[in-house]
């Protein structure tokens, strides 16, 4: 089981409890689609994602990157299980969608790298630490499924 | 992932909008390195004092950065331009490579951190790109 200090659950709830889920959710993702393009191959049917500014313009990214932020806030009310919180999640990922596990880091580094311009100097190293920890155990219970 | 024309251009445009913050991108990054993964600390027993605010880490943090804006201008031949700083790191410093990819992260971190405008996807991937064949050409004499 995960431990996680006072400091980590509490910075934790308040970054999710501040988060714009309709802007950061599309700049996560569509930042991860520009910056490794090998990861579109997982949305052939959004249409165009020509160039960067496609990307970004792209409504069904937008809407995407909206709906996967909001996946992780189970994780967010669960912190205590968030293995077993995502355990179906992480079956539709490999059984269903076929996604490669290491996209998921792939992700969460661009989800990092976004709410750390949306923070600014808020996002010290000790709340990156903890964001990152937290990512990581949900990237790591995402993945446990596949076999 | 070679460097094409693009990302040239890219990332010398970014090198000139943020070189003047060379030393805080560098100590920041090297100070929320040696916080979010702690292993990284095994390379700097030697230094007194591995907090963010320790003279120390800030010191060398800017010299790293330095180095990194140093090579912006050598993009046309990494490998060559970094010969003495491949050697120095593959037979003294015996840095394993995996950690210039974790150094690399908080550097674009650091940059989206303090230059979130100017920051946009588009000039991450180049960044990304080149941090990636600076690593590359950093571990070229490691064997």
């Amino acid at each position: 089981m995960v431990e996680w200090s006072d400091f980590e659950r509490a910075t934790i709830q308040d970054i999710f409890s501040k988060m714009e889920y309709e802007v950061v959710g599309p700049a996560a993702l569509s930042r991860c689609l520009v910056v490794y393009p090998w990861t579109q191959r997982y949305f052939g049917n959004f249409g165009n994602l020509y160039n960067a500014a496609a990307i970004i313009a792209n409504p069904l990214v937008a809407k995407h990157g909206t709906t996967i932020l909001h996946g992780l806030d189970r994780a967010v009310k669960n912190m205590d299980d968030i293995k077993a919180t995502y355990a179906e999640l992480s079956v539709l990922h490999s059984e269903k969608l076929h996604v490669d596990p290491d996209n998921f880091k792939l992700l969460s580094d661009c989800l990092t790298i976004v709410v750390a311009a949306k923070l600014g100097k808020d996002f010290t190293g000790d709340v990156q630490a903890a964001f990152q920890k937290f990512l990581a155990v949900v990237v790591s219970s995402l993945g446990r499924q596949y076999h | 992932m070679s460097l094409n024309a693009k990302d040239k251009s890219v990332v010398k445009a970014i090198w000139a909008k943020v070189s003047p913050k060379s030393a805080e991108i560098g100590a920041e990054a090297l100070a929320r390195m040696l916080t979010v993964y702690p292993q990284t600390k095994t390379y700097f027993s030697h230094w007194s004092d591995l907090s963010p605010e320790s003279p120390q880490v800030r010191a060398h943090g800017a010299t790293i950065m330095a180095a990194v804006g140093d090579a912006v201008g050598k993009m046309d031949d990494l490998a060559g331009g970094l010969i003495s700083l491949s050697e120095l790191h593959a037979f003294k410093l015996r840095v394993d490579p995996a950690n210039f990819r974790i150094l690399a992260h908080n550097i674009i971190l650091v940059l989206a951190m303090l230059f979130p405008a100017d920051f946009t996807a588009e000039v991450h991937v180049s960044v990304d790109k080149f941090l990636q064949n600076l690593a590359l050409a950093l571990s070229e004499r490691y064997r």
